[in-house]
């Protein structure tokens, strides 16, 4: 099945039709899209900065982690949800659009660093302290910032490119 | 010089036809915009929900409002930079726009109840933010505006965009 194939298929189907008439589910959803990226955004901002070292860093790397990271994962739930329910709604105008596809590709990469910090940290307690390796901590978190921003840019220019 | 004839001198300003007249930087500003109100919305989401005591109850509210507020006037500043370009660019239309209209009191709102938190709960901070002490109902209140405040402003935010012509 071709991706033209399948956005045809989706666009048909009663639930995207219901969506596409009901005029305000789509700026709904997208509002919930964004208050939810700014939990996302903002959780992963507070602990990059915390690994960098300029935020709470009198703190446990520990407390911070256990504070933000479970609203960095579950709330990308409700990001999944949304975005879903955006791409039933406008399947071409998402999975065809190159700004969402990059997007898609950034997002891959900022859970992956994500995953990969919690692994690192499991395996290493000083990971992210100062008695243990800097310099990765800071590139990871650096990485991570730009990641969640250049996601949120590509967002945005989703509308740019449809 | 009437409201009409402000607004429009403020899109013949050069800087104003610029954003306007440029494909991508309108496009540019606006994303900046959008990445500088999530950080808003969620750093003062992280201060409502201290005081009202479901989150970080481990650090004093004095001491995380000092610690986090200073990002969410940075990111506000270059919301509010970002959203004067985008502005002026149509000031007309976005002026008689009745969901940015909205937006703007839902902004001064949000400010006032600031004002007000800073002047009057904020001043005995250290009486009710002793460990052990419940924040006070007024706190409280502050906390829970703020948040309704800023989920309407970022919703009247998307509901101008597609309510532009």
């Amino acid at each position: 099945m071709t991706l033209n194939e399948i956005c045809h298929w989706i666009d048909q189907t009663a639930l995207s039709q219901w969506i596409q008439v009901a005029g305000w589910v789509v700026p709904t959803v997208q509002t919930i899209h964004i208050l939810a990226i700014a939990v996302v955004a903002s959780s992963a901002l507070m602990l990059d900065l915390r690994l960098i070292g300029v935020f709470w860093a009198n703190r446990p790397l520990e407390a911070v982690k256990a504070r933000f990271l479970p609203l960095v994962w579950w709330t990308l739930l409700v990001l999944l949800a949304t975005g879903i329910i955006m791409i039933i709604a406008e399947p071409a105008r998402s999975l065809k659009n190159p700004a969402f596809q990059l997007k898609m590709g950034l997002l891959i990469a900022a859970l992956t660093v994500t995953a990969l910090f919690q692994f690192l940290h499991r395996r290493n307690a000083a990971f992210g302290d100062a008695a243990g390796p800097r310099a990765a901590a800071v590139t990871l978190a650096v990485v991570s910032i730009l990641l969640w921003s250049s996601i949120i840019f590509a967002g945005r220019w989703i509308a740019y490119f449809a | 010089m009437d409201i009409e004839s402000a607004l429009a001198w403020l899109q013949s300003t050069w800087i104003a036809t610029a954003v306007a007249e440029n494909d991508i930087l309108f496009p540019w500003i606006e994303s900046v915009h959008v990445l500088a109100i999530v950080l808003v919305v969620g750093t003062i989401s992280i201060v409502d929900l201290r005081l009202l005591g479901v989150a970080s109850l481990d650090i004093s509210a004095k001491r995380l409002m000092r610690d986090v507020i200073p990002y969410t006037w940075g990111a506000f500043a270059v919301a509010a930079i970002t959203g004067s370009l985008m502005f002026s660019s149509d000031a007309t239309h976005y002026a008689h726009n009745r969901l940015f209209q909205i937006k703007l009191v839902m902004l001064v709102l949000a400010g006032l109840n600031m004002a007000v938190f800073h002047l009057f709960s904020e001043r005995d901070i250290e009486r009710w933010d002793a460990p052990g002490a419940t924040t006070p109902v007024a706190a409280k209140t502050a906390a829970v505006i703020s948040l309704m405040a800023w989920i309407a402003v970022v919703s009247l935010g998307r509901g101008t965009g597609f309510t532009m012509h």
